[in-house]
């Protein structure tokens, strides 16, 4: 699967590093999301979806 | 078995619940139904912020694009208003005269914003739609002079936006601070940021009345005489469920559509986003919840009971509004009589986490352009673990002039 994310969206909520947090962190200075996997291995594709379903700011993309 | 689901409602808690729905593998006839055209669901959390300000195109806070609206396999019918319930024949009806008929359903309609009386006058406004964004954004461009009625999250996000067009702004607020819900120490920050802007704030006098010149705003006056002209007045006093829709259905109505803990208001019916309340274990509360997060995680969880799970919701609520420069995030619940304790940074340097005490444990976290340290201490909250345990790290006096 692909992630993408868009900083320029990103509200620092931080809502996918809580479901997913070895695919996003936030960086230091503002909490803007940092993709860590960019391509990350389907069995963490539940937390993923979750992540892109609960992102308040919709900045996360994830293609099959 | 389900074979007709309905959802009314097409923004962002209708829309998750159909998408939830679909993801969950419910392959029968779905339905969805919204009252807002032309426009496609879209999100409103940038409609007070980007849109306003002119930094977005309207288009970018489109929810989904065309091909994923598509993708939902769901008869769309946008553009179109509920106008009745019927439980007992189970269906719906639509202000084109339309009746649909559904095995169960989901209610997310969200809020209407209040008005005040004698406020039907050009150059007053509220914001809720994107239509009604877009007006206002035409009306600041003339360059008016600009009040906001109600120093809550939304008049107070609205007054940056436009003090950023650097327009003259003043927000009236009948508390002694804006955003009173979280607390007055909070509040005097906020009133302190916005001073340091140049955005006036008026609190403390209630709005007596509307000025006006032939149907044209010339103003507002206070409860004290003061008298603040401006040829635009933004309404931020709040909003109701949009729940008229119901009456008569026999639906528990009260502050919303009074749900249990599954978010389930009568057998097969069930309500998510602005429009629902429903009882938080959690927290052991019956809540209702204007927050653009609580939309898709209740919209998830409401889907998810439709479908079987009887899995009570019982989320650490999440909101965040963004002013100026500075980022303000919270987690939890905020009751009046809370205690409250600085957990990390210190309010001086305008960068720190405070928390809220209630019955002896910690009941909510607010952070001030302090995100990820919030993040961090965010099991505080969902364990609610004892206030005994936080240990304050600073006072939180009055902010440090910048």
């Amino acid at each position: 699967m692909k992630v993408t994310v868009d900083q320029k969206k990103c509200v620092a909520s931080g809502q996918c590093v809580l479901s997913a947090p070895g695919v996003f962190d936030q960086r230091d200075e503002d909490a803007i999301v940092v993709l860590l996997q960019p391509s990350p291995p389907d069995g963490l594709s539940e937390e993923i979806k979750q992540a892109a379903a609960l992102c308040p700011a919709l900045a996360i993309t994830v293609e099959d | 078995m389900l074979g007709r689901i309905v959802v009314v409602g097409a923004s962002a808690a209708g829309l998750t619940a159909a998408e939830t729905l679909r993801r969950r593998g419910y392959d029968g006839e779905l339905t969805l139904i919204g009252d807002e055209q032309p426009h496609p669901p879209y999100d409103r959390p940038p409609l007070s912020k980007q849109v306003l300000a002119g930094t977005w195109e309207p288009e970018r806070a489109f929810l989904r694009r065309h091909e994923e609206l598509a993708r939902l396999g769901a008869g769309l019918r946008l553009g179109r208003a509920a106008t009745a319930l019927d439980l007992t024949s189970c269906q719906v009806r639509l202000d084109d005269g339309d009746r649909i008929g559904f095995d169960a359903m989901i209610i997310a309609t969200g809020v209407t914003p209040r008005r005040l009386p004698g406020s039907d006058l050009a150059g007053v406004f509220v914001l809720r739609t994107l239509d009604d964004a877009l007006a206002l954004r035409t009306a600041l461009l003339a360059g008016p002079r600009v009040v906001v009625v109600g120093g809550g999250f939304l008049g107070t996000e609205v007054a940056a936006a436009a003090r950023g067009m650097g327009l003259e702004v003043t927000v009236a607020e009948p508390q002694p601070v804006p955003v009173r819900a979280l607390g007055d120490p909070i509040g005097a920050l906020v009133a302190a940021l916005h001073h340091d802007y140049g955005t006036r704030m008026r609190c403390g006098v209630p709005v007596r009345r509307l000025h006006n010149a032939g149907g044209r705003v010339t103003g507002v006056e206070l409860a004290d005489g003061t008298m603040l002209a401006a040829e635009v007045v933004v309404l931020a006093v709040g909003a109701a469920p949009a729940t008229r829709w119901l009456a008569g259905s026999g639906l528990p109505l009260g502050n919303g559509i009074e749900c249990d803990s599954c978010c389930r208001a009568a057998p097969g019916i069930f309500a998510a986003g602005d429009v629902a309340s429903w009882y938080n274990p959690r927290f052991g509360t019956q809540m209702r919840l204007e927050h653009r997060m609580n939309a898709t995680e209740q919209a998830i969880a409401a889907a998810g009971n439709l479908l079987g799970d009887h899995r009570p919701f019982a989320p650490v609520p999440y909101f965040w509004t963004d002013q100026y420069d500075t980022r303000i995030q919270a987690y939890g619940i905020f009751p009046a009589d809370a205690e409250l304790k600085v957990l990390s940074g210190d309010p001086a340097d305008l960068r720190f986490v405070v928390a809220y005490g209630r019955h002896g444990a910690v009941a909510g976290l607010l952070g001030w352009n302090a995100a990820r340290e919030l993040r961090e201490l965010r099991p505080l909250v969902a364990e609610q673990v004892p206030w005994t345990a936080v240990t304050a790290t600073a006072g939180l006096g009055a902010p440090a002039a910048r």
